[in-house]
């Protein structure tokens, strides 16, 4: 057994906690949460000059060549400080999709520009009852001999605003199973009929809106063989899945840090609150649900990162990660008191991504259902 | 990082695997009611059984009581991952574990002890065949461990002990007691107290059983009137005893029977596939299965905390956090674990071992008793919570 993160990594943490400390201040990510793009071009480009969008491919495609386990790793760091913008959309939802189904053009002309920082990509996966499992994908495409009429609607879609590209996942035939018969495009967000409205989401990240009118897909948009996209959906999932909990485990950590500061200096009672024990308490349940976060979440993406079945791993750590994040989240906010309830101040941006992250690709009762599964049930 | 075993560990996971299975007193696992995470379910606390002590002495023919020890002192030269194995294997087969005497004992007496204590104890800790009882615990010094009272008067080649303790597992099955008591009142507790041996048949020991919730005498009070141990059985320094103690709480860290949790949760899954209600398997009933997962997950948080905690202290990291993380977690999880388990069983559940409609022979309406233990016993919840915030986070005390 190796329990530690290796030189890299830990040299990736350090470095990422110190960039994005200067560079994504709060003040930067109050104004993109606020705005309608919640972009930060600036940023972007900055990040694509460290290799961080291109962390985890090929360096045949202009990537860094890691793992998914190191993109862990800075997902953590980055769901620290909180960032704004289509970072886990296009390297997570469209990166791994590309590299995993892609064929080797897509990947020259896609990936590439992924990597680079040019392009913007997002999923469109989930539809209006917005679960993740086979059978809610009902949008359509119909072959039209040399190219596919999609239509329907996709909802929860992160930065469909901003994206150049949309990876949709529809269905091109009927099957008593639904997992047979959905397929993947690559679809230009500028195409005709293409129409996307941001939706006011507590979490203010941008998830949106989609719709699909009677788009005109080329043949050659098909990402992976055609009715056989659900195997790969199921693997990004597993990815997105790991790769939330890791955000959500740096924002607990961030919590967890930013309460307990807190608790040294704010005085009552003539000294300060973390004298008091039943803030002393809270803050040990908080340490132990962040550090439980992060040992179930990174040993589900180092199963999945090593290829190995991973299906347990991860459900178990968006089962818990869900969660903790809420339970710190909330008991940090006891701990900030009537300050911590203001628009000024930092802790609601976390408090906001704990039920965001919980949201995101199954909930804890779905992820047990898995776990339950798993397990033989 | 790799979550994985290595070759050797794997070769030294099977060795003891096999050796436990070959080993094992006949009818032991099935007979002991252990509860993971309780104190008052431990067989051994109860009777002295001679089979039990022949296992243990074919465990220190092969180094394994000693393998926690330093290898200057001749320990096993065993990692603490490999330790962790041990522990774990031993527990998930609901062997008997390890005594006071070669887990806590030992290792402070090789520190700590002088070379006549070394060489009249160590050989026959190693041995296997030697029981001791904790004697730390007073009615007026629970979680507030300095606040001992029981007195130790230097007189001539002796110390005279007067006053009592309590809580003292097994003491009336044990040759010695390793106990604590104060040379010097008015020094503060880190500066005036000893630790040393006493022997069980010293005149002046009186031990009175207490019977716990589970109906089972594991627990005694034990008084002391004038009783004369010989200065020779002190350990180290007269008056640093509270500091002895507080290092040999660092080797009790990776003993928290993490297989039995395990292992009573495989039970739990068996029972839910073979049992039917309502027409139907439990094990297609949602909410059992949300039950179960959500074990899962807290059984594999624990798992992954308690190699992190070993695999630390290999790298000379200091667990002070973890440590105290993964008592906090596994004592909760003891009492969830009965708790789940006896709503998963519903109206059997209750049913006491010895009942040929008990599910699981009884164990968990045991352990649903035995449970409330865990998170008092070797330092309550609220210590823990304690260490970790003024520890681990650097928050001050009071």
């Amino acid at each position: 057994m190796d329990l530690g993160l290796n030189e890299e990594q830990e040299m990736l943490r350090k470095s990422a906690r110190e960039f994005l400390s200067k560079e994504c201040p709060k003040k930067l990510v109050r104004e993109l949460d606020e705005s309608d793009t919640g972009f930060s071009r600036d940023l972007w480009k900055k990040m694509a000059e460290l290799g961080w969008i291109g962390l985890p491919f090929p360096e045949k495609f202009g990537g860094n060549g890691g793992t998914l386990f190191d993109l862990i790793v800075l997902l953590d760091e980055m769901g620290y400080n909180i960032v704004p913008g289509p970072f886990f959309s296009t390297v997570v939802l469209s990166g791994f999709t590309l590299l995993e189904a892609g064929s080797d053009e897509q990947k020259q002309s896609y990936l590439s520009k992924i990597c680079s920082g040019e392009m913007v990509m997002t999923f469109a996966l989930t539809e209006l009852d917005g679960t993740y499992l086979p059978k809610s994908i009902e949008t359509a495409a119909k072959n039209k001999g040399n190219h596919y009429v999609l239509n329907g609607t996709k909802l929860f879609v992160p930065d469909a605003n901003i994206a150049d590209f949309m990876l949709v996942a529809a269905r091109t035939k009927s099957s008593s199973n639904p997992e047979e018969g959905i397929s993947i495009f690559l679809v230009d967000a500028k195409s005709p009929g293409v129409r996307v409205t941001l939706l006011k989401t507590l979490g203010r990240d941008k998830l949106c809106e989609v719709v699909f009118e009677d788009v005109k897909v080329p043949e050659k948009s098909l990402v992976g063989k055609l009715d056989s996209g659900w195997p790969i959906i199921k693997s990004i999932l597993r990815k997105a899945t790991v790769a939330k909990c890791a955000e959500m485990v740096g924002g607990a950590q961030a919590s967890l840090d930013m309460a307990v500061n807190y608790a040294k200096e704010r005085v009552q009672f003539n000294r300060p609150i973390g004298s008091f024990q039943a803030i002393q308490h809270y803050c040990a349940n908080m340490v132990t649900d962040v550090d439980g976060s992060r040992f179930i979440t990174y040993k589900a993406a180092w199963t999945e990162s090593e290829g190995l079945p991973s299906d347990m791993e991860v459900s178990m750590a968006k089962a818990w990660t869900s969660e903790a994040y809420k339970r710190v989240a909330v008991l940090a906010h006891q701990i900030f008191g009537a300050i911590g309830f203001t628009m000024d101040h930092d802790m609601h941006l976390y408090f906001r991504r704990a039920k965001a992250g919980e949201l995101a690709y199954g909930d804890a009762d779905f992820h047990r259902e898995i776990v339950a599964a798993q397990l033989g049930l | 990082m790799d979550f994985r075993f290595s070759e050797a560990e794997k070769r030294f996971r099977a060795e003891v695997e096999e050796f436990i299975l070959q080993e094992m007193p006949p009818g032991y696992a099935e007979k002991d009611l252990y509860w993971p995470g309780g104190y008052g379910a431990i067989g051994e606390f109860e009777v002295r059984d001679p089979a039990v002590e022949k296992f243990r002495e074919k465990m220190g023919e092969r180094g394994w009581l000693t393998m926690a020890w330093p290898k200057e002192y001749g320990g096993g030269g065993h990692s603490f991952i490999e330790q962790a194995i041990f522990f774990e294997r031993i527990s998930y087969h609901g062997a008997p574990g390890m005594d006071v005497s070669a887990l806590i004992s030992g290792p402070t007496i090789l520190r700590f002890g002088s070379e006549e204590l070394k060489r009249e104890w160590i050989p026959r800790i190693v041995k296997g065949n030697l029981k001791f009882w904790l004697a730390y615990s007073e009615p007026n010094a629970g979680s507030d461990l300095a606040a001992i009272q029981t007195k130790a008067t230097i007189d001539g080649d002796d110390l005279v002990v007067n006053g009592q303790k309590i809580w003292s597992s097994g003491a009336h099955v044990s040759d010695c007691g390793w106990m604590v008591a104060r040379t010097d009142m008015s020094a503060p507790p880190y500066k005036g107290t000893a630790l040393f041996i006493v022997d069980n048949k010293t005149p002046g020991i009186t031990i009175r059983p207490i019977v716990n919730i589970n109906g089972f005498h594991s627990f005694n009070e034990v008084f002391f009137d004038n009783v004369r141990v010989p200065r020779k059985n002190v350990v180290g320094d007269m008056n640093m005893g509270f500091y002895y103690l507080m290092v040999a709480l660092d080797f009790e860290r990776l003993v928290i029977s993490m297989g039995s949790f395990r292992r009573r949760f495989e039970d739990l899954l068996k029972y839910a596939h073979n049992t039917r209600r309502n027409g139907k398997l439990l094990c297609e009933d949602v909410r059992v299965r949300s039950k179960l997962a959500q074990l899962a997950t807290e059984i594999e948080i624990a798992y992954l905390l308690y190699y992190k905690t070993a695999w630390m202290m290999d790298n000379n990291l200091f667990p002070n956090i973890e440590a105290s993380e993964i008592k906090l977690i596994t004592t909760l999880l003891s009492r969830k674990l009965a708790d789940a388990g006896m709503e998963i069983m519903g109206q059997q559940s209750q049913l006491w071992p010895g009942s040929r409609h008990a599910p699981i022979r009884g164990r968990f309406a045991v352990g649903y008793l035995d449970s409330i233990s865990a998170v008092i016993g070797a330092g309550t919840s609220e210590i823990q919570r304690n260490i970790l915030a003024q520890r681990g986070l650097g928050l001050k005390r009071a």
